[in-house]
C-alpha cells in the first residue's frame, strides 16, 4: 500500500517481496523442523511436485484463478482507501447469483435453443448474476461506511459470518432437492464450464485430470479491466483521488460517499466472479464452503502484489503454487497437514503486510552508499 | 602542589572559556561544510554557518533553499552526507533528536508537535516522564513552569488542554517544552506563519528576552520584515548554499531580498486602473454556522465585478476560509444567498457543478486540497476537471491528453521542472502553486477565487503569480482574493474588504492607510476608525 519509497523501483517491487518471501520460507522451515521432519525435503515437495508436472501447473493456474479474483477485490477497495476483508463472504453469497440462473433459466433456454447457444447465454447471465450479487454484498458495508460511518473492516468481517449462515440456510432450505442427503443443490448442467481435460478430450488430446477451466482467461481479463478502470478512466481517477485525499476529492467536486459505494460494489462484484468460476466450473453445483479461504488469501495476494493488477496476477500464481504444493506435501508427509501452507501464507502476510518496511531502512542504507 | 595547580589551571581554563563564550568568540553552534543530497536534489551544498552564543541568528531564503534541511541536520532528523557540527567548539555527532535535546538544542517546528487532548503540563513532560508514575514529574514541571513563566513572560495555564488554546499559546507551550528540557539553543522554524501580528510581536518580545538571558536563537523564516525586526545577524540561503551573511544593523530589506533571489525584486505590482463591469458574484447576507452553532461567517454581503480584484484582508481564522468554502460549494450556507452570474447557488450545486458554470478556485491549503501529493503532476493538474470531455470521451481518461495538457500548462506557467510525470510532492511550494494556478486559470473561468496565493511561495514565484492575476483581471475576469498578507492584498486589490470574527468590518480602497486597515483587522469598528 505504501507508496513512499526512495529506493529504486526494482528493489521496491522486486527485491523486497522476494526477501520477505525467503524469510517466510525459512520461518516455515523452522516449523517443519519442530514437527520433526526434514525442511529441505518438505521444500522440495512443496515446490518440486507442482512445478515439474503438467498437472501441477494446471492446478496452480486453477488456484490462481480464484486468487486473482479475490486479490483484485481487495486491491480495488485499497485504491479508494478501503480495507475490504469481506471478499470471502462476497464470493460466497455470489454463489446465489451464479447458481440461480443456471438452475432456473438454463433449463428453459435449453428447451428452446440448441445447446451450443443456450449454454453460453446462460453462462453469461450467471457471470453477470454472480458479479451483481457479490457486488450487492459489498455495497452493503460500503453504504454503511459512506452514510453511517461504520468502519468497513468491522462490517465486512461481520458480513463474512452472516454470509456463512445465510448460505447454509439458503442451500439447505431452498437449493437442496427434497430427499437429498447432501447439503447442496442439484447439478447445474445447463451452465456447465468445461475443465481442461474435458476440452482436451474434444480434440482427442489426453490431458491430466485438473479443475482448471478457461475461466483463468476471464480472471486475466478482469485484471486488465481493473487496471484500465483505475488508471484509464475518470471513475478510476476519482476512486484513487478519494483513496489518496478525501479533502482534495471534496474540493474537486467528487463525492466520497458515492465513490465509496461504487468502489465497494465493484470490489464485491470482482470477488463474486470466484463463485462463477467455482460453482459452475469444478463443482457444477452450489455447495457449502466452496470459497475455502480464497477471500482471505486475496488479502495476502493484494498486499504482495502491491495492489497492482500485474503484481496480483504474479502473487496469485505464487499462492497457487503454495496451495498446490501444500496439498502434495500433506499427501506425501503424513505428519504435515495442509495447514502448514496456511502457516506459510500467514508468514508471507506477516512479512509482506505487517513487516513490509522491516528491511526498508537496511536496504536504504545499502543503496545510499552505493549511489 | 602540582595537583592543586592542575585544578587551579583547569578552573582558569573554564573561566576563560566562559568569558570567551559570553563575548561570543566561541560560537554556540558551528556547522562546517555540511553537504546533503536527496536523490538529485542538492539540498545543502557545502554550507558553513557559525552562530554566536547569546544572539538571535536569522536564516532566510526562498522555499526550497535548504534552510529546513540544514536545521533538521542540526536537530538530528537527517544525517549530513558530509560535514561537521560543533557545539561550543566541540565536534558532536547528532544522530537523533534525543541527542540534540541532550546537547541542549531545542526546536519549535512549524507544525507543532503537541498532543492536543493533553494538558500543558502533560505536554511539557512528554519524553521526560521519569518513572512509572508521572505524579512527581508533573509536580517538578509545575514548579519549573512557574519559574520559567516569571523569568521570560511565558505565561500559560499549566492545566489548560492544549487543543483548546489559541495557536499563539500552543507555540508558547512548544517553547516552554524546549526550555524545560534545558535548551540553550532554540531553533524556530517559520514561527510566525500561524500567528496574528499581535501574537508575533509578543513572540519577538519573548525571543529577545531569551537572548538577553544568554540563550542562542536560530530563526528560520522567509519574511524579511521579521529578520529586520529581531535578528542580530542573518545568513541568506539560496539553492542549498549560504550566499551572504550580514549584521542585521548593517543591511536593509532590499539588500536581503536581492541576496535571496539573486536579483532586484519589484515588491510592488505595476497595474493600471481597474475597469469594473457587471457583477459576477453577489453575496447577500451570507451566514454559515459550525457544528456548535457559532456563526463563523456572519451576515456577509459584498460583490465582485468583472475586471476587478476584490481582496479580503484579515487575520487568519476570522471566517475567510469558511466564506470561501460556502461560495465554492464545499460547504452549504446556513442562511443568505450567493448569486453567481445572475443565478443563485443552490444547496444542490456541488463544487463540480460550479466549476462547469465558470467558477475556478485556488484553495488556501494546497497540500490538503489543491493537489494530491502521491499523484503525478499531470494527474494533479486535472483535479476537479477530470470529467472534462477534452480529456477523454465518455468514461475514459486519455492519458496522452492529460499529459499534453499538463505539459502545456507547465510551460506557460514556467513550472520547474516541467515534467508532468514527476510526483506532485516533489515540486517546491512555488511550483506546486503554479501547477494549481495553471489548472484553474487554464479552465478559462469567469470568476477566480484565490486563497493565500503566495503562502509558502518564494519571491520569484510571488512576482509571477501576482502578474498573472493582474493579467487575468485585465482580461475582464472577476477575482476574489483572500490573503493574510496585507501587502499582497494592498498591491493587488482594487477594493479591500476586511474580515473580523466572521463579519465584514468595512470596505476600503487599496490606498487606505495601513494603520486604518490594521485597526479594522483587529476588530476596531467603522465608528472608531
Amino acid at each position: 500500500m505504501s507508496t513512499r519509497s526512495d529506493l529504486p523501483a526494482w528493489v521496491d517491487i522486486g527485491l523486497i517481496p522476494a526477501l520477505n518471501l525467503v524469510i517466510a520460507f525459512i520461518m516455515a522451515g523452522l516449523v517443519v523442523l519442530i514437527i520433526g521432519e526434514n525442511p529441505i525435503k518438505a521444500l522440495a515437495i512443496l515446490l518440486g511436485e507442482p512445478l515439474f508436472s503438467l498437472q501441477g501447473w494446471c492446478n496452480i493456474l486453477y488456484y490462481a484463478t480464484n486468487f486473482i479474483f479475490t486479490g483484485l477485490c481487495v486491491s480495488v477497495a485499497f485504491h479508494a482507501g478501503l480495507f475490504n476483508i469481506g471478499g470471502e463472504g462476497q464470493a460466497y453469497v455470489a454463489g446465489l447469483g451464479a447458481a440461480t440462473p443456471g438452475l432456473i433459466l438454463g433449463g428453459a433456454l435449453a428447451s428452446i435453443l440448441p445447446n451450443a447457444l443456450s449454454q453460453p447465454i446462460t453462462l453469461l447471465i450467471c457471470l453477470i448474476g454472480s458479479f451483481i450479487v457479490g457486488g450487492l454484498w459489498g455495497l452493503f458495508p460500503g453504504y454503511l461506511q459512506a452514510k453511517r460511518g461504520s468502519h468497513i473492516v468491522i462490517t465486512t468481517i461481520m458480513l463474512n459470518f452472516i454470509a456463512a449462515s445465510l448460505m447454509q440456510y439458503m442451500i439447505n432450505r431452498v437449493y437442496r432437492p427434497t430427499g437429498n442427503q447432501a447439503v447442496e443443490s442439484r447439478a447445474i448442467n445447463d451452465a456447465y464450464i468445461w475443465n481442461l481435460r474435458e476440452i482436451g478430450n474434444l480434440f482427442g488430446a489426453k490431458l491430466p485430470s485438473t479443475p482448471l477451466t478457461p475461466v483463468i482467461f476471464i480472471a486475466l481479463l478482469a485484471a486488465f479491466a481493473v487496471w484500465y478502470l483505475l488508471w484509464r478512466t475518470k471513475l478510476g481517477y476519482e476512486i484513487r483521488t478519494v483513496g489518496a485525499n478525501q479533502e482534495a476529492a471534496i474540493y474537486a467536486g467528487i463525492s466520497p460517499p458515492r465513490i465509496i459505494m461504487i468502489t465497494m460494489m465493484i470490489s464485491g462484484g470482482v470477488a463474486g466472479l470466484l463463485a462463477f468460476h467455482e460453482v459452475l466450473g469444478p463443482q457444477h453445483k452450489l455447495l457449502l464452503e466452496y470459497v475455502q479461504g480464497a477471500g482471505f488469501v486475496g488479502i495476502a495476494v493484494a498486499l504482495m502484489g502491491r495492489s497492482h493488477p500485474v503484481g496480483i496476477v504474479l502473487a496469485a500464481l505464487l499462492f497457487g503454487l503454495l496451495s498446490e504444493g501444500g496439498t502434495q506435501l500433506s499427501f506425501e508427509i503424513q505428519s504435515i497437514s495442509k495447514d502448514l501452507v496456511v502457516v506459510i501464507q500467514g508468514l508471507v502476510v506477516l512479512f509482506m503486510g505487517a513487516l513490509e518496511q522491516a528491511f526498508h531502512p537496511l536496504l536504504q542504507k545499502f543503496f545510499r552508499q552505493e549511489s | 602542589m602540582a595537583r592543586v595547580a592542575g585544578i587551579f589551571g583547569g578552573g582558569v581554563f573554564i573561566l576563560s572559556h566562559l568569558t570567551a563564550l559570553n563575548r561570543g568568540m566561541t560560537p554556540a553552534i558551528e556547522l562546517i561544510n555540511i553537504d546533503k543530497r536527496f536523490g538529485a536534489v542538492h539540498a545543502n551544498n557545502n554550507v558553513s554557518i557559525a552562530i554566536a552564543a547569546g544572539t538571535i541568528h536569522g536564516i532566510i531564503g526562498e522555499n526550497g533553499a535548504g534552510k529546513s534541511t540544514l536545521m533538521s541536520i542540526l536537530f538530528g532528523f537527517y544525517q549530513a552526507d558530509k560535514g561537521e557540527c560543533r557545539l561550543r567548539g566541540k565536534p558532536e555527532k547528532i544522530k537523533s533528536s534525543t541527542d540534540a535535546i541532550a546537547l541542549g538544542i531545542g526546536m519549535v517546528h512549524q507544525h507543532f508537535m503537541l498532543v492536543e487532548p493533553f494538558t500543558v503540563l502533560e505536554n511539557i513532560i512528554l519524553g521526560a516522564e521519569g518513572g512509572a508514575l508521572i505524579g512527581p514529574a508533573l509536580d517538578k514541571a509545575r514548579a519549573a513552569l512557574k519559574h520559567l513563566a516569571d523569568e521570560y513572560e511565558l505565561d500559560v495555564d499549566p492545566d489548560a488542554i492544549v487543543g483548546e488554546l489559541p495557536v499563539g499559546l500552543q507555540q508558547r507551550v512548544e517553547i516552554l517544552k524546549a526550555l524545560y528540557k534545558g535548551a540553550e539553543v532554540l531553533i524556530l522554524d517559520e514561527p510566525t506563519g500561524v500567528l496574528t501580528p499581535a501574537e508575533a510581536d509578543h513572540l519577538f518580545r519573548i525571543l529577545k528576552q531569551l537572548r538577553d538571558q544568554g540563550k542562542t536563537i536560530i530563526l528560520i523564516t522567509h519574511k524579511l520584515r521579521e529578520i529586520m525586526a529581531i535578528t542580530d545577524r542573518v545568513s541568506v540561503m539560496r539553492r542549498g548554499e549560504v550566499v551572504a551573511e550580514f549584521d542585521t544593523s548593517k543591511t536593509n530589506v532590499g539588500e536581503l531580498a536581492e541576496a535571496m533571489v539573486g536579483r532586484r525584486v519589484l515588491l510592488r505590482v505595476e497595474k493600471t486602473r481597474a475597469k469594473p463591469g457587471n457583477v459576477v458574484l453577489d453575496v447577500r447576507h451570507l451566514t454559515w454556522r459550525d457544528k456548535k452553532n457559532i456563526a463563523r461567517v456572519d451576515d456577509v454581503s459584498f460583490n465582485v465585478r468583472k475586471g476587478e480584484i476584490v481582496g479580503i484582508a484579515g487575520v487568519s481564522g476570522n471566517g475567510q476560509s469558511e466564506l470561501l468554502d460556502v461560495i465554492t460549494g464545499i460547504a452549504k450556507a446556513s442562511s443568505g444567498e450567493v448569486i453567481f452570474k445572475d443565478q443563485p447557488v443552490g444547496i444542490k450545486d456541488s463544487p463540480a457543478e460550479l466549476r462547469k458554470r465558470g467558477l475556478a478556485h485556488v484553495p488556501e491549503d494546497r497540500h490538503h486540497r489543491g493537489l494530491i501529493s502521491t499523484f503525478t503532476a499531470a494527474e494533479s493538474a486535472i483535479l476537479g476537471y477530470q470529467s472534462n470531455p477534452a480529456l477523454g470521451k465518455g468514461f475514459r481518461l486519455n492519458r496522452d491528453a492529460v499529459v499534453a495538457q499538463s505539459l502545456k500548462q507547465m510551460q506557460e506557467f514556467d513550472v520547474r521542472p516541467a515534467d508532468p510525470h514527476l510526483k506532485s510532492a516533489k515540486f517546491s511550494g512555488g511550483n506546486q502553486q503554479k501547477i494549481i494556478l495553471a489548472r484553474e486559470i487554464g479552465s478559462n473561468p469567469d470568476l477566480l477565487i484565490v486563497g493565500q496565493p503566495t503562502r509558502g511561495v518564494d519571491i520569484g514565484a510571488i512576482e509571477f503569480i501576482h502578474r498573472r492575476l493582474i493579467e487575468l483581471r485585465d482580461q475582464g475576469k472577476a477575482i476574489l482574493l483572500v490573503s493574510v498578507e496585507l501587502d499582497e492584498i494592498r498591491s493587488l486589490s482594487d477594493r479591500i474588504l476586511v474580515m473580523f470574527a466572521g463579519r465584514v468590518m468595512g470596505e476600503r480602497p487599496p490606498s487606505a492607510d495601513e494603520r486604518e486597515l490594521g485597526l479594522l483587522m483587529a476588530g476596531v469598528g467603522k465608528e472608531a476608525a
